[in-house]
């Protein structure tokens, strides 16, 4: 089979089982989209409405099915309006392919109509990135793109490719590897058997553990190995953002998230443990707080693909590099080939300081409140959408309310920017989500400040009558740099407040959706259930919030996790 | 402490940028840089050298090996090696300070590689620590230029760092 550059990138798409590309047309990548235009039996373009939603799409498609995200854009400014989303697919480790186009090898460095150094641009915030400048390099340089993005710690590939490598005129034999294997790449496929078993000897003489667990074991898909265990040894276990729903939130041995806006229970559990489990979990800032007073009297253990991640910010005791499926899987065995069983006396004594910490009752809010809380909006969607949503956030006070009261029992569920906190992620990653699972009930929480930063991508949900519920927490602020300014800044709210906010039931109606408003908590679930009772509708609903309700528990950035701010209603003597 | 890392990376564009980018969007110390050829043209041979206490140097080491474009890493400063720079040094070289300069030259078993009526270019080769001495030698002001190629190394014995 002979083909051209622009038919082999389709095709190669095509071999690798692509189902979307989420893309942009423009005069770099004419010959692709050419090639693509006769294909489109085979291979489904999604049009989006901005680069950046294309790459949050793309992620979000590649968060809610574990397979590559797929982007297609042009050259200059199609490649830099993508960079905002390769990024956040970098720093949350999501496999995904970005294909750029780049003007042709002949004009390269000549400062030519849209031309960036797209490679350069990109090399700091991808896994990898290529530059193709010989068409008979490009079918190995996709294959190696797509290995790389979904081995190992995932993370997005950006492959540049010239318009000349893509002409039409210039067809060459095409064959696609089944498999590559690179030198310079190979990761880690089981964990050290003996770092396991230390671990587990570890884990057995612990008599005050917790597991800790992120976004590691959702991509590593190991939460069914990683609830067996949890559930054998009967231990506390808690999540950061990223990986929650990885173990049932809903089961009580779930401490909920830790970190700056985790609970009380997790982070004094986090502060007194001695034994820490960290699994595809890698010691974040919002996690660690100030690392001096992090988790002082534990031995920790850690569990990562990446053995970069390991002793990065916090010394570990017991490093094990390895896919976390397989090394928790190993960890199970070894744990029964033992047949030790944990200390049950110092367990049931942990149990109980630590249903002490809960029944502090951390994350209580008014619920006498006339206005309609955040807390109790959040509280409302789980009910209504009985709490099988596959729920995508936007960044700031919204997200943190999501990922404290909505509890979700499965991974892949709670899709949401952490590591980069890209305002705008929420509504195109909600795109991706509906095309993977046409009936399932897609969700995207956000803030009248986020949704404003993708707001065009209405247009693209319908086009592809893609029947997602915008549930919009709408505060009137910035929320979360309302609530900083308060706590660090006196109250001097400095550009927190958003003036001139659209009519969003008409700007929802103007891109041909569902627009609605709610703002009595009394008419909320109602309002709830008969956007959802849309099947095949987007709605957009307004839902008009306290505007000055505040995330707690917080721990101040460089403050250590033990020193939580907790909500006002409670007196400083109740915690005594 | 100072480390002296080696590196085969594929001969590909960009990877010097990848390993450069690297320390400085980590912020680690960068004092010198050294790449070429090997004799198997799709690999260059990189020469760094560090400093930093063992945790850094530790996450440098980890962060260079994630790099695709790196095939190999040994940290040299972990066993015994054979360390060597070679500096290329433009003197003022009139009247009485010719004579002198030709004796330190000696000294250091230096070669002088060019002469004019007022200069000499002077070549020498060794530990960065010799270099250094030589510099520090010189009477002051007679310094024209030094150009110096950074510290390359290897291991010593019979192990190598191949494929």
């Amino acid at each position: 089979m002979e083909l051209s550059g622009g038919e082999i990138t389709i095709q190669a798409l095509i071999d690798e089982g692509v189902e979307y590309v989420f893309g942009y047309p423009g005069g770099a990548v004419l010959h692709i989209y050419d090639a693509l235009f006769k294909r489109e039996d085979q291979i489904k373009h999604i049009l989006v409405r901005h680069e950046q939603g294309a790459t949050h799409a793309a992620d979000g498609y590649a968060r809610a099915t574990g397979k590559v995200g797929v982007c297609l854009v042009t050259s200059g400014p199609g490649a830099t309006n993508a960079v905002t989303g390769i990024a956040t697919a970098h720093l949350d480790s999501i496999p995904m392919v970005v294909i750029t186009g780049q003007v042709p090898t002949p004009v390269i460095g000549s400062d030519a109509f849209q031309e960036v150094d797209t490679v350069g641009i990109t090399r700091p915030c991808v896994k990898h990135n290529f530059l193709v400048k010989d068409v008979r390099d490009l079918a190995t340089t996709i294959k190696k793109a797509f290995y790389i993005a979904s081995s190992g710690r995932p993370g997005p590939v950006v492959v540049d490719i010239p318009k000349d490598v893509t002409d039409p005129g210039i067809k060459i034999p095409y064959d696609y590897q089944r498999q590559v294997s690179m030198r310079s790449y190979n990761p880690a496929v089981r964990g050290h058997q003996g770092q396991i078993r230390k671990a587990v000897d570890s884990i057995l003489r612990a008599k005050r553990p917790v597991i800790y667990t992120g976004g590691g074991v959702v991509l590593g898909e190991a939460s069914a190995a990683l609830t067996e265990l949890v559930r054998t040894l009967g231990y506390p276990i808690t999540s950061t953002l990223m990986g929650l729903g990885a173990y049932p939130m809903t089961d009580k041995q779930f401490l909920g998230m830790l970190g700056m806006h985790g609970t009380y229970e997790a982070n004094m559990a986090m502060h007194e443990t001695d034994c820490l489990v960290a699994i595809g979990a890698r010691f974040d800032d919002r996690v660690t707080g100030k690392i001096e007073h992090f988790c002082p009297h534990a031995e920790i253990i850690h569990v990562d693909v990446d053995p970069a991640s390991i002793s990065k910010t916090v010394k570990v005791d017991v490093p094990i590099v390895g896919p976390v499926g397989s090394v928790v899987t190993d960890m199970l065995a070894c744990l029964r080939d033992s047949g030790a069983s944990p200390d049950s006396d110092a367990l049931a004594a942990w149990w109980k300081q630590i249903e002490d910490w809960r029944n502090i009752d951390c994350m209580r809010y008014d619920r006498r409140s006339g206005l309609i809380k955040p807390q109790f909006a959040v509280e409302t969607l789980y009910k209504v959408s009985g709490g099988d949503l596959y729920l995508t956030s936007d960044v700031g006070q919204h997200q943190m309310f999501a990922a404290q009261f909505y509890p979700f029992d499965k991974p892949r569920r709670w899709i949401n920017s952490g590591g980069l906190g890209t305002m705008g992620f929420g509504l195109p990653a909600a795109m991706g989500v509906q095309l993977a699972f046409p009936d399932a009930q897609v969700a995207c929480i956000s803030g009248e400040a986020s949704i404003l930063m993708c707001i065009q991508e209405m247009a693209t949900c319908k086009q592809y009558s893609l029947p997602i519920k915008v549930i919009l927490l709408n505060n009137g602020y910035m929320g979360m740099v309302r609530q900083w300014q308060e706590f660090f800044y006196e109250s001097r709210y400095a550009h927190s407040y958003v003036d001139a906010l659209p009519d969003f039931v008409k700007l929802a109606e103007s891109f041909g959706h569902v627009g609605m408003r709610v703002d009595k908590p009394d008419e909320l679930e109602a309002a709830m259930r008969e956007a959802f009772a849309m099947k095949d509708r987007f709605v957009f609903l307004d839902v008009i919030v306290d505007p000055t309700e505040n995330v707690y528990p917080m721990i101040a950035a460089g403050k250590g996790q033990h020193e939580m701010h907790l909500p006002p209603t409670m007196s400083e003597r109740e915690l005594a | 402490m100072r480390h002296i890392i080696s590196m085969l990376v594929e001969n590909e564009s960009g990877a010097l940028s990848r390993i450069a980018g690297l320390f400085s969007a980590r912020g680690y110390n960068i004092e010198s840089l050294t790449v070429a050829p090997t004799d198997e043209p799709s690999l260059s041979r990189m020469t760094l050298v560090t400093s930093g206490n063992e945790d850094i140097v530790e996450q440098i080491k980890k962060q260079l090996n994630k790099l695709i474009d790196v095939v190999k890493l040994q940290d040299l400063a972990e066993g015994e090696h054979i360390e060597r720079e070679m500096m290329l040094i433009k003197l003022k070289a009139a009247g009485s300070n010719r004579e002198e300069l030709k004796r330190l030259a000696d000294i250091f078993r230096a070669k002088i590689i060019d002469v004019t009526d007022v200069s000499y270019v002077v070549e020498l080769t060794g530990a960065s620590k010799k270099l250094d001495a030589f510099i520090q030698a010189v009477p002051e002001g007679l310094i024209t230029e030094v150009v110096r190629s950074g510290p390359t190394g290897i291991a010593r014995g019979d192990k190598g760092l191949t494929l």
